[in-house]
Parts: C-alpha cells; sequence; structure tokens
C-alpha cells in the first residue's frame, strides 16, 4: 500500500529517508508531520529513527542499506555513527566506509540480496558491501546512467527503474536481480525514481504528485497491493465458492 | 563511435511505459506525458498574440508598414504571409517560442479579414519540445494612403515639372528621345506627359523622380537645365513646408547632319578645325567633323553652352546631289567608329542635271560611300542665302558643297510605301489643344525619323524595335533589287526577341507569339 506525503513542501522523499525491511531512517527538521506518517505506518513493526549524516539532511542519498547492515559515508560524524547504532537493532551492522565516492545512496541500489553498484566504486567498498550488506554485488549501468542507486529502486518483490531503460537492459537486469522490473515514472514523469519513492517489502512511500497511474504501477510492481486483507478475503471466498458448486 | 571501433552493442530497443497522467502505454520521452496529456497540461500559446490589426488602402491594395511606408501586397501571396509573421515575430521572441510553420486559411475577401494558421515549438518540462499550432486573425482595417488621399484631393496635383524644350524647327530630337525614355523606363513614374510646343512637360509626384529624369535626359543630350521652387502651403506648427518644384531643361539645338559655323572662340576650344562644320553625332556630348580635313572635336554641354551657337543650315535645308566622279584622296579614317574617307568629288545638283551644266568640284568625306552616278545629299553653301554673322566675318575658303548622307530616296520610290516589319512604341502623351498641329508635317517627319532609324544602326542601339504583326515577308520577296544595293533595312535580328521587356509592352507584338493587337499609335 502506497502513501503519497511531502518533505517540507517537497515531493523528492527518498533524498530525506530510507527505508528497509528492519529500520527507517528520517530526516531531522521539516515539520513533525512528515515523521508522523511514517510512524502512523511503520510503528511497532520496525525503528523509524531520526537522525542527519554528516550535519545534513540528505540521508536517503548517503547511506545504503539493508535488512542485515548500513553502510555510512567517511564523512558522518562520530555522534551520528554511534546514534544510529545504539537505535537501530543489534542484528544491523553499521558500518562507515571509506570511500571517494561518498553519497552511497546513489551509487549502490540494494534488496536484502543482491546490491548494483556505479561501475567506478573501489573494489574494496565492493567487499565491504558484500560482507557488511550480504549481498551479491553486480556493476552496472541502468538506461546508460552509472548511477544507479538514484534511477532504481528495489525491494525483495520487485524493482522501478528509469523509464528509457530498454527492453533488453531490462531484461538482463531482472535476470541478474532474480525479479521482476518495470521502467515507470514517479512523480508526474520524473525519472529519478529513487529520489521520489522509498519501498520495502510491505509498503511504500511516494512524492505528493504521483499520479494514480504511476502509483497503481509500483503497487503491483512491488506487490503490494497483495498484502491488503481484502484481496487475501476475495481469494478465500473465491476457493469456498468453487466448493460449494 | 564505440561501434565504428568494432565494439560489439547489442541493439537496444526502446521500452513502453505508461503515461503519468492517464496511464496510456507509450513511449518514453523528456516528460514521460503522452502528447495529449501534455497538451492539456501546458499550453504553448498563451501569451502569444492572436488578434492583430493591418491597415490596408483600399485605393492600391497596400497596407501600411509602421511608421510611415506602404507595401504593396496581394491577398494570400508569399509576401503578404512574410508582413503579417513580422509582426508576430517580437512576441514570440519574447515568449521562447520558435515558429515551425504558417500558412493562410481561406477568408473572404470582403470579410476584412485575414487568417493565418501558425506552428510554433517550445521546450516544456526538461527538454520535452512541444509542437502546437493555432489559429492568428488580422483584422484589415481601411485607411487611404497619403498618396491616394492626395490624388484623391486634387487628381490634377504635381510636384514636380521637368520641362523640356529644345528650339529648333523639327521634332527630330524629341521622337528620338521618346524612343530612349521608352528603353530605359525614365517617365515610369510620370504623372502625366505633355506635349507643348518645341518640347514636352513631365510631371511627377516627387521631386527626386523629376531630379532623376533629369539626370537621364542629362545623360543622353546636351542639355541646360535650372530648377525654381514655388511655395504651395506652409504649416507653422511643425515647419512643413510644400512646394512645387520645376526643371527647366533646354537641349541644346544643334542637331545631326547640320551644318554650323563655328565662332573663333569654339573653333580655338576644338583645335582650330575649320569653321565650316559637320555635326555627326549628338549625345550628351557634340560631334564635330570639318568635311574637308576629316578632324574632329567634341564639345560637351557645359562647353556648347558657354560658346552657344546656332547651326547654319539644318536637314530640312538638304539638296539632292548626283555624283559623277569621285576620286579618293585619302586613306580610311576611322573616327569614333564611323569610317570617312576623303574624297575629290563632281557634282551636280538634281534640279541642275539635264537642265544646265553648273558642275562643283569639292571635296567631301564621303569618299568610302559613294560612286559615279549615287545620288547625295548635301548643303548647298554656292546657292544658300545665310544670315549668319560668323559665316560673313570668315576670309578664308567656304565650300561650295558639303555632301552629307547618300540619298536612297530614288529606290525607296520605286519600291513605295511598303510596310515595314518593325515598329516602334510612343508614349502617353496628352495633346494640347490649343496649339495648331499641322498634321502632314507631322506625320512627314515621323517618316523621315523612322527612314533615319533604318539608315543608320547606331541610331538603333539604345531604342527598342518591335516585329510588326501585319508585315508580310511574301510581299517582300519579289524586292531583291537588281540595282546594286538594296535599300537599308533593319535586320531581323535587332528587333526584339521575347524578352524581359515583354511583360510590359503586352499590346505589341514580338518575335515569338504576339498576344495582343497592333495598336502603335502613329
Amino acid at each position: 500500500m502506497a502513501t503519497r506525503l511531502q518533505f517540507e513542501n517537497n515531493c523528492d522523499i527518498g533524498v530525506f529517508s530510507k527505508l528497509t525491511n528492519a529500520y527507517c531512517m528520517v530526516a531531522i527538521g521539516g515539520s513533525e508531520s512528515f515523521y508522523s506518517v511514517f510512524e502512523s505506518e511503520l510503528s511497532g513493526v520496525i525503528p523509524v529513527v531520526k537522525t542527519s549524516i554528516a550535519g545534513t539532511r540528505i540521508v536517503g542519498r548517503l547511506c545504503a542499506g539493508n535488512k542485515n547492515g548500513l553502510l555510512l559515508p567517511h564523512t558522518t560524524t562520530d555522534q551520528e555513527l554511534q546514534h544510529l547504532r545504539n537505535s537501530l537493532p543489534d542484528q544491523v551492522v553499521v558500518q562507515r566506509i571509506e570511500e571517494k565516492l561518498s553519497a552511497l545512496g546513489n551509487c549502490i541500489a540494494c534488496n536484502d540480496h543482491v546490491a548494483l553498484t556505479h561501475t567506478d566504486l573501489d573494489r574494496e567498498t565492493e567487499e565491504i558491501i558484500a560482507d557488511v550488506l550480504g549481498v551479491e554485488v553486480f556493476r552496472q549501468t541502468i538506461a546508460g546512467n552509472i548511477l544507479v542507486g538514484s534511477f532504481c529502486s528495489l525491494s525483495n518483490r520487485g524493482g522501478l527503474v528509469h523509464p528509457h531503460t530498454s527492453i533488453e537492459d531490462l531484461d538482463e537486469l531482472s535476470t541478474l536481480l532474480q525479479v521482476p522490473l518495470v521502467a515507470g515514472t514517479v512523480n508526474r514523469g520524473s525519472e529519478v525514481i529513487a529520489a521520489g519513492m522509498i519501498v520495502n517489502d510491505w509498503t511504500a512511500f511516494c512524492g505528493s504528485d504521483t499520479t494514480a497511474t504511476e502509483l497503481s504501477v509500483i503497487e503491483s510492481v512491488f506487490k503490494l497491493r497483495d498484502s491488503q486483507p481484502s484481496v487475501i478475503v476475495d481469494e478465500m471466498r473465491k476457493s469456498l465458492i468453487d466448493s460449494y458448486v | 563511435m564505440a561501434q565504428d571501433a568494432g565494439m560489439f552493442m547489442v541493439h537496444q530497443t526502446i521500452g513502453s511505459v505508461l503515461c503519468c497522467k492517464c496511464g496510456i502505454r507509450m513511449q518514453p520521452n523528456a516528460a514521460n506525458m503522452c502528447v495529449k496529456c501534455l497538451r492539456s497540461e501546458v499550453d504553448i500559446t498563451e501569451g502569444l498574440l492572436k488578434r492583430l490589426v493591418l491597415v490596408h488602402c483600399p485605393e492600391c491594395e497596400s497596407y501600411l508598414q509602421p511608421p510611415r511606408t506602404w507595401v504593396k501586397l496581394q491577398l494570400e501571396s508569399k509576401e503578404l504571409l512574410t508582413f503579417c509573421l513580422k509582426k508576430l515575430q517580437k512576441n514570440m521572441n519574447i515568449n521562447k517560442v520558435k515558429l515551425v510553420n504558417a500558412e493562410f486559411i481561406w477568408t473572404e475577401p470582403h470579410s476584412k479579414r485575414v487568417k493565418v494558421k501558425v506552428s510554433v515549438q517550445k521546450e516544456v518540462y526538461n527538454g520535452a519540445i512541444l509542437e502546437q499550432s493555432y489559429l492568428v486573425e488580422y483584422v484589415q482595417q481601411d485607411h487611404m494612403c497619403e498618396s491616394c488621399s492626395r490624388v484623391a484631393a486634387n487628381p490634377d496635383q504635381w510636384v514636380a515639372a521637368v520641362q523640356l524644350r529644345q528650339h529648333v524647327s523639327h521634332r527630330r530630337t524629341f521622337y528620338y528621345l521618346e524612343q530612349l525614355i521608352l528603353r530605359h523606363g525614365a517617365a515610369a513614374r510620370a504623372v502625366r506627359i505633355k506635349q507643348m510646343d518645341h518640347g514636352i512637360d513631365f510631371y511627377f509626384s516627387n521631386r527626386s523622380h523629376g531630379n532623376k529624369f533629369v539626370e537621364f535626359i542629362g545623360k543622353v543630350a546636351p542639355v541646360k537645365s535650372r530648377s525654381d521652387k514655388q511655395l504651395v502651403s506652409h504649416d507653422s506648427k511643425s515647419n512643413n513646408y510644400n512646394y512645387k518644384y520645376t526643371f527647366s531643361v533646354e537641349i541644346s539645338p544643334i542637331c545631326r547632319e547640320d551644318l554650323i559655323c563655328l565662332p573663333p572662340k569654339a573653333a580655338a576650344i576644338l583645335g582650330n578645325i575649320g569653321p565650316i562644320v559637320v555635326c555627326t553625332k549628338v549625345t550628351n556630348s557634340i560631334a564635330l567633323l570639318d568635311p574637308l580635313t576629316l578632324k574632329f572635336g567634341f564639345l560637351d554641354a557645359e562647353q556648347y553652352w558657354r560658346t552657344s551657337f546656332k547651326s547654319l543650315l539644318t536637314s530640312r535645308q538638304l539638296v539632292e546631289y548626283i555624283v559623277f566622279d569621285i576620286e579618293p584622296v585619302s586613306s580610311e579614317i576611322t573616327v569614333g567608329g564611323t569610317k570617312y574617307v576623303l574624297a575629290d568629288a563632281q557634282v551636280a545638283r538634281v534640279s541642275d542635271f539635264g537642265s544646265n551644266d553648273t558642275q562643283f568640284s569639292i571635296r567631301t568625306h564621303l569618299g568610302h560611300l559613294l560612286k559615279p552616278g549615287d545620288h547625295a545629299l548635301g548643303y548647298d553653301l554656292y546657292g544658300a542665302n545665310t544670315n549668319d554673322m560668323e559665316l560673313d566675318r570668315y576670309k578664308g575658303y567656304i565650300p561650295e558643297v558639303v555632301l552629307i548622307k547618300k540619298s536612297y530616296e530614288e529606290k525607296r520610290q520605286k519600291k513605295r510605301a511598303k510596310a515595314r516589319s518593325w515598329k516602334l512604341k510612343s508614349l502617353n502623351m496628352e495633346v494640347d489643344d490649343k496649339i495648331k498641329v499641322d498634321e502632314d508635317k507631322r506625320d512627314a517627319e515621323y517618316e523621315h525619323f523612322l527612314k533615319d532609324l533604318e539608315e543608320n544602326p547606331e541610331l538603333r542601339f539604345n531604342i527598342s524595335l518591335y516585329q510588326n504583326k501585319d508585315y508580310q515577308p511574301s510581299e517582300v520577296a519579289s524586292v531583291t533589287e537588281d540595282d546594286g544595293e538594296p535599300i537599308p533595312s533593319v535586320p531581323d535580328d535587332e528587333l526584339l526577341a521575347a524578352n524581359l521587356l515583354a511583360a510590359e509592352f503586352d499590346d505589341l507584338d514580338l518575335i515569338e507569339d504576339g498576344d495582343g493587337e497592333d495598336n502603335m499609335a502613329e
């Protein structure tokens, strides 16, 4: 089920937040309503952590993580690192890495099993990613763009990529990632997918400019609709009626 | 690129995405919206002019180009389209739209509307270029332009007048000038042309047109001109003065084939050539030839008017002579394109021939043309009664006869008047009723002029001749003369073929196929 929201009147919520299956990180500042939307959806299930990274609010684009771990750029301060280690669950390994490309969110797109990275990432970083996040790493481009983290949004059930991705590329990526992929847009035709939306296995959040069409595409590719209770009941009813007749 | 370098490139098929607004499948574009949704979102014609005013003068079908120029334009023409689009251009540049295509939509001419369908392109959203066409309506407002209102207020209004005069007793010069003017279109801007005694008046609506005409005449004839202006009205607030300008142009009375006795001052300028000279050519300078010594001189307009002399004898006083004997004295000399040979000749007047024995032994410059038995035209100084003071003062030798040209009268009379194979156009002149016009004299003069044209190829140089549709060549087939040379006639290749001038002169027939009546005014 996808929710539409805004951060300080800006529809690029993927810039100011990060969502995984185990935790959610949100930027400080802005109105409490941004935070409260996440709270209302996720509280009780996973922790919602307010933080900054390197003193900035663009937490979504600076860090990369999944349920196994979280990678932070070298510009993260010690206090932030400590705060995150305290707030996140124990099984999440928080690691600060020395990497020239410090906007890790733009360079790495990952789910719990596989990750796509920027082609120019260091070899050591690649090993650390494989270690900390527990994923298989592939260097790839999306629609000719090297910032894979910006132009694609991944969950364990599906992925949404840049709209100009060719069919051959989609097929190749799909086989690598082992999830169904769709080329689409978010926030009324914006091509920067990861900036406009955040997603995990059961919920997604999009910028408020997202049209109904885009929302339906997102819900279908990430299989969010099926988690609605009404759908489950309908399926059950179908099987029951069958047996009646 | 990479492909040229031999790298293997996978063929990329563009996938399809859903339009973010309406959800239909489409190829991804910069806005990621289908064209219809994009059009509904953005109207790139917002802020562009859709309704404009064209000021039109109904009399002369011209449109106002601010601030003051009027351009003549046809409806539904390319020029009108350019004119209309120019008005939109500035507005488009401000709105950053690019004009791609424009065409007229047909409207009734009396609806006073001109509709233009314009296609424009503009960049929207982030790189997507949208093209849209819209209709611009021009309302035609009627407003008489200044020149038409001036004409309507007073049709005989003129601003500049050129009075061309030549004080001689014949009109040959004016016939020749008329043909020159027609050829060069110098009188195209004249409002009115009026034939006067001893000259022609040209009226123009603009001083510069009159000035241009005067300069044109100055290039083709030796003239002296002066100009004056007369105040017509005066606006003291804006300090606008309206004048009528008059140019008085006087052409020198010396004509071709005139005999002149040079006053000593003029002779001195020309290197002391003999006082009796023949004028051989008049353009903007006068060419004089001494028939006894074959020396020549040129006087340009300024020099002539400083020592203004009149001719002694004019072509009216030419007398026919018959040549008995001719003996070249000098070799062939070329003067200004024409050949002359000095020769001694024995001649007698045709009127004396047979009745008495008066013969003259003279020196002539026509040695190359004349043979014994030929007829020639010349001036009879022996028998003439001249009133010239210069001639009386001159103490030296005066020839008795000066031959001017060979005469073809005999041969012409044999032929009798036959239609010529060519004809001339004429200017549209008003004739002043008050002056008595001697029709026969006029016709004879004109006929003489045409004969002159036939005999002198150099005269024809600047004149347009047209083929005469009524000319029957078959009649003339029998005319291959057996008595020596044929009479001079205009060769066919000098007649104008269908060329650029054809478009204007469409009531005359030209070599290819004529399409009008033969209506030369004589």
